[in-house]
């Protein structure tokens, strides 16, 4: 049993209006000293067996087909 | 074609009903085209728009049936969420993000037709003026410099966002959820997959919409089968 870790972020030249209302609360907030949000989602994936190089090299595969966009997104992935 | 969640597959039976011909409901969970002419994936929050909207949507057992067949010419429509799951079955390219304001929008646009070639718009004019609901929160249309220069060049736009200008339309102006040049829907290469943002399906009849201008979509891909035996 290991665990794995994605991480998808949007491209960064695709435009994040999340984000954007992210940093404008935070503002809002007091916290005068953010400069800029981008927000992305983390998967935390539970897999049989260990984190070797083939088990990461298959969930980058999973990563491309279904938990990423690979037009808008893009991703990282490490053994958690 | 219905997923859990789809919200418009009735309004799109009915506009193909108005336009003369059998709408027959497919199921995401049947690897069954049931021998249908062409196919409408409607609008709506397939799968509660979890992970992305269409994400899950595009790997259901129909999926499985539509996607060859697209590939070999049959003419599908993606309408709104429709759009969403083609894009993300790389059906057509690009995809749909955010929309730039964040709001969800629900307003009617007007749109300019920018190809008459698809059997799904074969039955309006080159430039033709469309009022047409728009109601979404995720329809940006999005690709990379390339893509949507070989859109351009390809003429595989097919509907844009006319602008609000006093001097009429501008084919390439602001839209209002920040889709790329403007961009309201494309189609692939072949041309018989189309999918738009808009929904020509809540606007068939000025009784119960903003026009009778969505018709022309539902009617076009009729005339493609006119006088084919049956």
């Amino acid at each position: 049993m290991a665990r794995v870790i994605v991480d998808v972020m949007l491209k960064p030249e695709i435009h994040d209006p999340q984000g954007e209302a992210v940093l404008s609360a935070s503002r809002r907030l007091g916290f005068g000293g953010v400069t800029g949000v981008r927000q992305g989602k983390r998967f935390e994936l539970e897999i049989d067996g260990a984190a070797d190089s083939a088990a990461l090299a298959a969930i980058e595969e999973l990563a491309r087909e279904l938990l990423a966009n690979p037009v808008i997104e893009e991703f990282t992935v490490s053994s958690g | 074609m219905t997923f859990p969640g789809s919200l418009d597959d009735t309004d799109a039976a009915r506009a193909v009903r108005y336009a003369g011909a059998e709408p027959v409901p497919l199921w995401h969970a049947d690897r069954d085209l049931r021998g249908v002419d062409a196919v409408i994936l409607p609008g709506g929050f397939s799968y509660g728009d979890y992970l992305r909207c269409g994400a899950i949507a595009r790997f259901s057992p129909v999926m499985a049936e539509l996607v060859p067949a697209a590939r070999s010419g049959l003419p599908v429509l993606g309408i709104c969420n429709g759009f969403q799951i083609l894009c993300e079955a790389h059906l057509l390219p690009g995809a749909l993000t955010r929309n730039a304001g964040l709001r969800f929008i629900t307003r009617d646009v007007r749109l300019t037709v920018a190809n008459t070639d698809t059997p799904w718009t074969s039955g309006y004019a080159l430039g033709q003026q469309l009022l047409v609901p728009l109601k979404s929160g995720e329809g940006a249309y999005t690709a990379d410099p390339a893509t949507l220069d070989e859109l351009d060049r390809a003429g595989r736009v097919v509907v844009r966002y006319a602008s609000s200008a006093p001097n009429g339309p501008a084919p390439n102006g602001p839209a209002p959820n920040g889709s790329a040049r403007g961009i309201a829907g494309v189609c692939n290469e072949a041309g018989n997959v189309v999918g738009l943002m808009p929904h020509p399906e809540h606007a068939i009849d000025p009784l119960t919409g903003p026009s009778g201008d969505g018709l022309g979509f539902f009617a076009s891909v009729l005339q493609a089968f006119a006088g084919a035996d049956k």
